[in-house]
């Protein structure tokens, strides 16, 4: 061997010898460098700084991310805004920590083959969204997308809306128990022409509070003057008669990054971190 | 001590993983080629749910990392660990009961993709209760490995083996911890974790499944096989001690590098960049030492196909564990994360190291568990399309790649965007009709492969009835 010769300063030959050993160190040796860079994460503030307006989503919304995690749309297209000039002008504000909070999973993505969509809410019509799935060439002649046009085809499944609230109640989201009761009832006045009608005031009262408090008590109080950004309320496929597949992915396309109020001037890196962020 | 007689050990087992891993490495370069080819023309998706790219995506990389690479790995545990340890595998049965589960896991997944049944974690799609299944195939497979090391009929543990033990420790961690989710019904679950919490510990999975499924394990094969097929010792005992306890330490730290410039905490970060930096010298002292124990047998490339895959293995190592580090610096991850450049890093690894790696192994194993291949021949003709395919492929992908992410911080004098979107899509055509066809290349390369097992498989049977008649007679 090359190294005829030399010794190894550290007694390695027991190691080699001893299953036991060898087996011992290895497992605490490959743990550490998670356990340094995971676990800090909950216990320090800054990780995660509060802010204002990030609320849980409602039922249909809950159903529209849960078809953008089934059409592994996070695949393809990023919900995370880098610090950047260019993705300013593109995009909009970098994104925060916090409005990501009640993502379970998050979709931040690793791939841009389409557009960065955290602040997609509000960019585009209706209309514009549901002919781009039905036919994304249609209106982007460069694109790639697949086609998605059994999303207004296929009535929304919403068997286990209910159970996916109670799950991430159970995670600590802050529904409460008067959200999880009227699922049913709210899911279907979002999706409906907007009457003001008293589901649809009811919807409203529920996901445009500004007092959120979760299974073990932890309560999130934003300022009185503080309006929670106003809800979409509309057939968003533009046919009121059933709330389809379509109806609950528009929705959640249109609320993206919509529930912080930004306001010009203020570093919210650095200078509101430790005042407004506290809780 | 002297080796036991082959008869004793169990080698059905490494055949039938030999089998999987090569006819499930065609089945998953082919549904790369697949989605590949989507993306060049989307009419390809044919406007279907359960071919469209999203969904079939996931098809691609649990086929090529868990079916293909994960038989691999499990053929390789068993041959080495009984070749090593001198003595016959721990419990057959229980390694039957880990391959077939392992089977049963991933058909599973493979059913439920196209379905739309998916935790949306990346390369961790598989829902709760197949999670389950290939967790216990996994704790079984492990209890099979290190049992037949305590029974070892040798003094020392091969410097092999404490690789594959440090891949079976991390990837039960990180696959038990990032699998941890509240399962609402059959369908579904959510992750346990949200947001920056979910997204750091996602990478942390998503980062050391490469790190030990694809490097740990896979240099653990190359420090068998390397040596084996060379006839040389391994170049230096010092290296391999002082790399395997180094990468073991430092692999760890390095998910945060995915996620540089996002929400995560600063600090998280830099500690992955400066830790992917330090990852460049063990990661080297793997390729070195690999490549030094070729030395002195260069001749043999001359005849030896399987000793070509190995050291263009190695090279594309050495390649990826360098430019993983540069792309790991905040300031080049700027430019390069959310391109293809991410993507054609991935597959200079996966193409070029793994399965390069991998088809060496399974061509020496093929040779010494049946008899010599069918056809050197269209072994070396596997090894120049592979070749070709895989420098198609990463090529196109790290122009498109750097193309996109100059094109997205283009401004113009007036300080406008000079391009949209769109544009950067449009330009990237060329480069994916071009990573389409370097993946046909990959994926006839596997077809040969598995012709020419086939093809040897039947002259051992052929020979065997032979023999058998002779002895007979």
């Amino acid at each position: 061997m090359s190294d005829k010769g030399f010794k190894l300063s550290i007694p390695h030959d027991s190691v080699e010898r001893n299953l036991g050993i060898l087996t011992v160190f290895i497992a605490l040796l490959v743990a550490i460098g998670g356990i340094v860079e995971v676990v800090p994460g909950y216990y320090l503030e800054d990780s995660e700084p509060a802010v204002e307006g990030v609320r849980p989503y409602t039922p249909l919304e809950l159903e529209g991310y849960a078809i953008y995690r089934k059409e592994g749309c996070y695949l393809c297209h990023s919900q995370m805004i880098r610090p950047f000039r260019d993705e300013k002008e593109r995009y909009g504000h970098f994104s925060l920590a916090a409005e990501s909070k009640y993502d379970h999973n998050y979709v931040w993505g690793s791939k841009r083959t389409g557009p960065e969509l955290a602040r997609l809410g509000g960019k585009y019509s209706d209309a514009w969204h549901v002919q781009h799935m039905r036919a994304p060439r249609s209106v982007v002649p460069e694109s790639v997308m697949p086609n998605y046009a059994w999303l207004e085809d296929n009535v929304l499944d919403t068997g286990i809306t209910k159970g996916r609230m109670e799950a991430l109640r159970t995670l600590g989201t802050p529904y409460s128990q008067d959200d999880i009761d009227n699922w049913e009832s709210d899911l279907k006045a979002q999706a409906s022409v907007d009457d003001e009608t008293d589901a649809q005031t009811a919807l409203r009262a529920r996901y445009e509070r500004n007092k959120w408090v979760n299974k073990s008590g932890d309560v999130e109080q934003w300022t009185d003057s503080f309006k929670p950004t106003p809800l979409n309320i509309r057939a968003f496929d533009g046919d009121a008669s059933d709330v389809t597949e379509m109806d609950a992915l528009v929705a959640y396309l249109q609320m993206l990054g919509t529930h912080v109020h930004f306001e010009e001037g203020v570093d919210y890196y650095h200078d509101k971190f430790g005042q407004l962020y506290r809780k | 001590m002297s080796a036991v007689s082959h008869q004793e050990y169990d080698y059905d087992i490494v055949k039938v993983c030999v089998v999987l891993a090569i006819v499930l490495g065609l089945a998953g370069t082919f549904f790369g080629t697949f989605i590949a080819s989507q993306l060049a023309w989307p009419v390809l998706n044919f406007d279907s749910p359960y071919l469209s790219f999203g969904r079939f995506r996931p098809m691609h990389t649990n086929t090529v990392i868990f079916a293909f690479g994960g038989f691999m790995l499990y053929a390789t545990a068993f041959y080495i660990v009984q070749r090593t340890c001198h003595v016959r595998i721990w419990s057959s049965k229980m390694a039957w009961a880990a391959i077939i589960l392992w089977l049963v896991g991933l058909v599973c997944a493979l059913i439920t993709y196209p379905l739309g049944i998916t935790q949306g974690k990346e390369y961790h799609e598989a829902e709760w209760w197949i999670d389950i299944i290939l967790a216990v195939s996994w704790v079984l497979y492990t209890i099979v490995f290190v049992m037949t090391i305590k029974n070892r009929r040798t003094s020392h543990i091969y410097v092999a083996l404490w690789f594959f033990l440090g891949m079976m420790f991390m990837v039960a961690y990180i696959f038990v911890f990032n699998g941890l989710a509240l399962p609402v019904d059959m369908t579904f679950s959510y992750s346990a974790y949200a947001g920056v919490h979910d997204a750091m510990v996602q990478w942390w999975w998503g980062h050391n499944a490469v790190g030990f499924f694809l490097t740990a394990g896979f240099i653990g094969v190359m420090y068998y096989f390397v040596p084996k097929h060379v006839g040389r010792p391994i170049f230096s005992y010092r290296l391999s001690v002082i790399h395997f306890w180094s990468l073991m330490y430092l692999y760890v730290w390095l998910g945060a590098h995915h996620l540089q410039y996002t929400a995560i905490p600063g600090w998280t970060q830099s500690l992955g960049a400066g830790m992917s930096i330090a990852l460049i010298f063990p990661s080297w002292g793997g390729m070195i030492n690999g490549m030094m124990t070729m030395s002195g047998s260069w001749h043999k490339l001359r005849t030896d196909p399987i000793m070509r895959f190995m050291i263009v293995a190695l090279a594309f190592y050495g390649m990826s564990t360098f430019e993983g580090p540069l792309m790991a610096i905040k300031s080049v991850n700027a430019l390069s994360h959310y391109t293809d450049w991410t993507v054609g890093h991935v597959h200079s690894g996966a193409l070029g190291w793994n399965a390069m790696i991998a088809i060496a192994a399974l061509y020496h194993m093929i040779i010494h568990l049946w008899r010599p291949m069918h056809s050197t021949q269209l072994m070396n003709v596997h090894f120049w399309i592979h070749t070709a395919g895989t420098i198609l492929y990463v090529t196109a992908m790290w122009a498109s790649g750097v193309l996109q992410g100059l094109m997205w911080r283009a401004f113009d004098d007036y300080g406008n965007l000079v391009y949209t979107f769109a544009d950067s899509v449009a330009a990237m055509h060329p480069f994916y009709a071009m990573r389409a066809i370097g993946g046909a290349l990959v994926t006839v390369g596997f077809g040969i492969m598995l012709y020419n097992l086939v093809k040897t498989m039947q002259a051992a049977k052929a020979e065997e009835g032979q023999q058998t008649a002779a002895t007979s007679a």
